[in-house]
């Protein structure tokens, strides 16, 4: 334990002073007379704990494999059991980092002792929910095995060691009273920012970025594959302890800080993993989920171009996604198809795009001389208007171009190049689903948005975009022309969303009216795909790809919920707007202009975050 | 009021002087029945700076606003180098005139290098279509814009702060900054709305120097200030506006000993004043009172000299 104090490498040099140092400073449970006391008894107990949570998943939970998962094999962990299991071993290897074992210390570069609590709270959640599950869905306690009482004993004592560990910050104020329990957790849960780090040769941080993209995928999938129900909503519980650990050890800083410096690398990293994904999938019903998590996530991206660069709040996006949809259903030979003709798929998805723009700038053309509530108002009833045109377009109330409320159906599949989309392929060994092959396809086209939304954001153009959403007199005064950028900003997402639109007619076979809507129980909507850029976090590439995915397999997995889904959302959201409102995903711009930080930002000289400039970029290599 | 002026001394002559930036003829804005402005014309020849004073709500910002295209003026026309400007402000910029605001509007939450390369704006061309393709054009004028805008935080002295956030630059930095920012337009006239407001005396003395180099670079100053040493230290020429219309124009010198100009910062009584009568009788009033209160000293000095006398008198015999 005290090699702690030999520490000599960089990264404590900007963390605040180790708290052991500061014998003031106590955990919020504090088990001993003194806190050198209380750490040692702390970590006892955090790797006792620790250690039995690991020994009990490899012990039955329940007798019977009726609950999801199968939890009743000896020496197999198992579903829930897994997910303990990881907590568990994340759990000891903080522990061992914090306690300055050589050889783990890379992984607690920023927190310490706030993210291992976390850590051993996220197990606490895991095992307890699990516990709690079996005996409600199995009727009653007594279908709990020992190794699950074991594993709740080990988890809970794992959280009591946690907490009696001194916190990772001296506390700022030299307050003389001694701070409540409450203060004290809040104040044990903060982490100091990682120092710099060592130098690691440039195949190093490139290695370390593919592996991080490989564990991204390799989380997306368990995630997705979970069941719906018990084994989801552990993963849910996981990841909601697990990321704020991951955060508080300051490596995803790190992370951000190579991801910025190596940035070809990293999209190709990423490009890979997404392509990865349907060969990693046996089942046809999760990358038909995958697929449209992707259109979603690429239609929020187009709307981020427009809220969060050029701060046009557009309630009727989905409307442009609607355009592109119906535009394709008419001209891809569909039976029902009022024009009746059959063009090959690239024309569709241009003549698509261009009918969604020719609606952008429709329009945007009277509606952006509106300004912040009154342009978001009109947004939202242009997106109406569009549905319920597209309702009355049925021949009755005027001419049949839509066919009303029945939608167009039996769009074909696809045949690019011979290739028919809508039959399984075998491509090196692995099998193709029809949604594996739409899957990839998409993927193709969230690619040119994700490239689209980049480069714009880093040119002339996306700095006055940007700068009219800061102070639009000044961007004005600055010269540029506001309305002129700002049509430009809301026709090109138009076009993207037309883009995406166009593939969402084939891989769903079909469009209604229906789903295009302002807000409804299901994505894509108006309002769910502001709330994923808002929850993502805008102005960024992965905020909204991330949200959008959140907010698309939550309810798609958790369908037992559904009653109570919108309410749920609407509560998610405002706790998030209490306590992150830069969104999951926070830019440098956000992040300070939400948490006031008392100090200047002083750029890191060897890390550079900054999105942006061609010229940042530059400085770094 | 008394500062002594050393401006032709010390100030180098204007270079080029006599072919007109700047030329606002019987502006007038009029908002509903209040006119902010009344027929004011004036002039601002290449090489010069040119100081704008007068009391508060004498119509400077809207004067401003009028040059610089954000007000469309109720009548008169401002031409720049001859050409009519047309009243949309990005175009203003463009033909070449910048300004400054008198509260300070950057774009907070862009770093200061960014803040200055949207200044750059209406000098590059690239579009969106070259953004996405990103050719050896694109990357050149990216570079370009970069280092010109580089070299203007070196002339501002803010270099070292080229990806700080605007918001978290000193008051007196971000006022520098809002300067680089309208000269990355590479304007042939300057506006500055009271760039010395809230500034101590060492940052004031420093922000004349940065408008003396500015002029040295071969770009027209027109500046509104209240701080009337800057004012008569810095300008070649001073234009007074009070209540809307233009009192007077000339030299500092001129300016400063004009007897107008100090009654309109100071204000004057004048017949029919609207309150004269409540005035009147304020003051009679107060003279009423005064001559009371004279009285009642009078009287009891009169009374304690009368009671102090026995004590006094040896004094007095001794005087």
């Amino acid at each position: 334990m005290t090699t702690h104090h030999t520490d000599t490498s960089a990264h404590t040099a900007r963390a605040a002073t180790p708290a052991h140092h500061s014998p003031t400073v106590r955990g919020p449970l504090p088990l001993g007379a003194d806190p050198h006391a209380s750490r040692r008894n702390g970590q006892v107990l955090v790797g006792a704990g620790a250690v039995t949570a690991f020994v009990s998943t490899m012990l039955p939970w329940t007798w019977t494999a009726e609950f999801p998962g199968d939890l009743t094999i000896a020496l197999y962990p198992a579903g829930l059991q897994l997910l303990t299991l990881v907590a568990a071993v994340l759990t000891a290897a903080l522990l061992l980092a914090s306690a300055g074992v050589r050889g783990l210390r890379w992984l607690t570069p920023g927190g310490k002792h706030s993210a291992l609590l976390l850590m051993a709270l996220a197990s606490l959640a895991v095992t307890w929910y699990t516990a709690g599950a079996i005996a409600v869905e199995l009727g009653g306690l007594v279908n709990l095995e020992p190794g699950m009482w074991i594993g709740a004993a080990g988890t809970l004592l794992a959280v009591i060691g946690a907490l009696a560990l001194p916190a990772d910050l001296t506390p700022e104020t030299g307050d003389a009273r001694e701070p409540g329990p409450w203060a004290r957790l809040t104040h044990a849960l903060k982490a100091p920012a990682p120092g710099r780090p060592a130098p690691l040769p440039e195949w190093a941080e490139i290695l370390v970025i593919c592996a991080s993209c490989a564990l991204g995928l390799y989380v997306f999938a368990y995630g997705i594959e979970a069941d719906g129900g018990p084994p989801f909503i552990g993963f849910l519980m996981i990841s909601a302890f697990g990321f704020p650990a991951l955060q508080r050890t300051g490596l995803p800083r790190r992370l951000t800080a190579l991801t910025a410096k190596h940035r070809g690398v990293t999209l190709a990293a990423t490009f890979v993993a997404a392509l990865l994904f349907p060969i990693t999938q046996s089942n046809e019903a999760y990358t038909n989920i995958a697929v449209s998590v992707l259109i979603f996530a690429t239609v929020a991206l187009g709307l981020n171009m427009v809220v969060g660069l050029a701060g046009i709040l557009d309630l009727g996006y989905v409307a442009f996604l609607g355009v592109g949809a119906y535009t394709a259903a008419l001209v891809s030979g569909a039976e029902t198809s009022a024009l009746g003709i059959h063009v090959p798929f690239w024309a569709a998805v241009l003549i698509g795009a261009a009918v969604a723009l020719v609606f952008g700038l429709v329009i945007g053309f009277p509606s952006l001389r509106l300004h912040g509530d009154y342009l978001a108002i009109v947004t939202l009833g242009f997106g109406e208007i569009f549905r319920i045109s597209v309702q009355n377009l049925d021949g009755d109330s005027g001419p049949n171009i839509t066919n009303g409320p029945n939608g167009i159906p039996n769009i074909p599949d696809l045949e690019i190049f011979g290739f028919n989309l809508g039959e399984p392929h075998t491509l090196l060994g692995f099998e193709l689903g029809r949604f594996a092959n739409y899957y990839l396809l998409m993927l193709l086209f969230t690619a040119v948005v994700v490239t689209i939304f980049r480069r714009s954001d880093n040119s002339r153009i996306g700095r006055a975009w940007i700068a009219i959403r800061e102070d639009e007199t000044a961007a004005r005064a600055m010269g540029v022309n506001a309305f002129r950028l700002k049509l430009m900003a809301f026709a090109l997402g138009a076009t993207l969303a037309g883009m995406a639109g166009t593939v969402l007619a084939h891989v769903e076979f079909s469009v209604n009216p229906e789903s295009y809507k302002f807000v409804h129980t299901a994505p894509p909507n108006s309002a769910f795909l502001l709330i994923a850029v808002i929850l993502g976090g805008m102005g960024t590439v992965s905020g909204p790809l991330i949200g959008a995915a959140l907010l698309y397999l939550i309810p798609a997995k958790l369908q037992f919920m559904a009653d109570y889904q919108l309410l749920l959302f609407g509560i998610a959201l405002v706790l998030l707007m209490r306590f992150r409102p830069e969104g999951l995903i926070a830019d440098r711009r956000k992040q300070l202009e939400f948490h006031e930080t008392g100090q200047l930002d002083v750029p890191d000289a060897t890390a550079q975050t900054t999105p942006g400039l061609p010229g940042i970029g530059k400085t770094e290599a | 009021m008394t500062t002594p002026t050393t401006t032709a001394a010390e100030n180098p002559a204007p270079r080029d002087a006599g072919s007109a930036v700047l030329d606002a003829s019987g502006v007038t804005m009029r908002f509903g029945g209040l006119t902010a402005v009344r027929d004011v014309n004036l002039s601002v020849r290449a090489g010069e700076i040119v100081g704008l004073i007068g009391p508060n709500g004498a119509g400077k910002t809207t004067f401003f606003n009028c040059l610089t295209g954000l007000y469309i003026p109720t009548e008169g026309t401002v031409s720049y180098k001859g050409t009519v400007l047309p009243h949309r402000s990005h175009l203003v910029t463009q033909a070449g005139i910048a300004r400054t605001f008198q509260n300070i509007r950057l774009f907070a939450n862009m770093t200061v290098l960014e803040n200055v390369l949207v200044g750059r704006h209406t000098r590059t061309h690239e579009g969106l279509f070259s953004a996405l393709v990103r050719g050896p054009r694109f990357r050149r004028a990216e570079r370009h814009s970069e280092d010109r805008a580089m070299e203007l935080l070196h002339f501002t002295g803010l270099a070292d702060k080229r990806d700080h956030l605007a918001r978290n630059l000193p008051y007196g930095e971000q006022r520098k900054l809002e300067i680089a920012r309208a000269l990355a337009s590479e304007p042939g006239l300057l506006l500055l709305d009271e760039p010395t407001a809230g500034m101590t005396a060492v940052e004031t003395t420093a922000t004349r120097e940065l408008v003396l180099a500015i002029r040295e670079q071969g770009t027209a100053v027109l500046v509104i200030e209240h701080d009337m040493r800057f004012i008569f230290n810095l300008c070649d020429r001073v234009a007074v506006l009070v209540q809307g219309q233009k009192l007077l124009e000339g030299t500092p010198d001129v300016v400063q000993n004009d007897d107008r100009v100090i009654a309109a910062y100071l204000g004057t009584p004048f017949e029919g004043e609207p309150g004269e009568a409540e005035a009147a009788e304020v003051r009679a009033a107060e003279e009423a009172e005064a001559r009371a209160a004279e009285e009642a000293e009078a009287a009891t000095t009169a009374q304690a000299a009368r009671a102090d006398q026995p004590a006094d008198a040896p004094e007095g015999k001794a005087d």
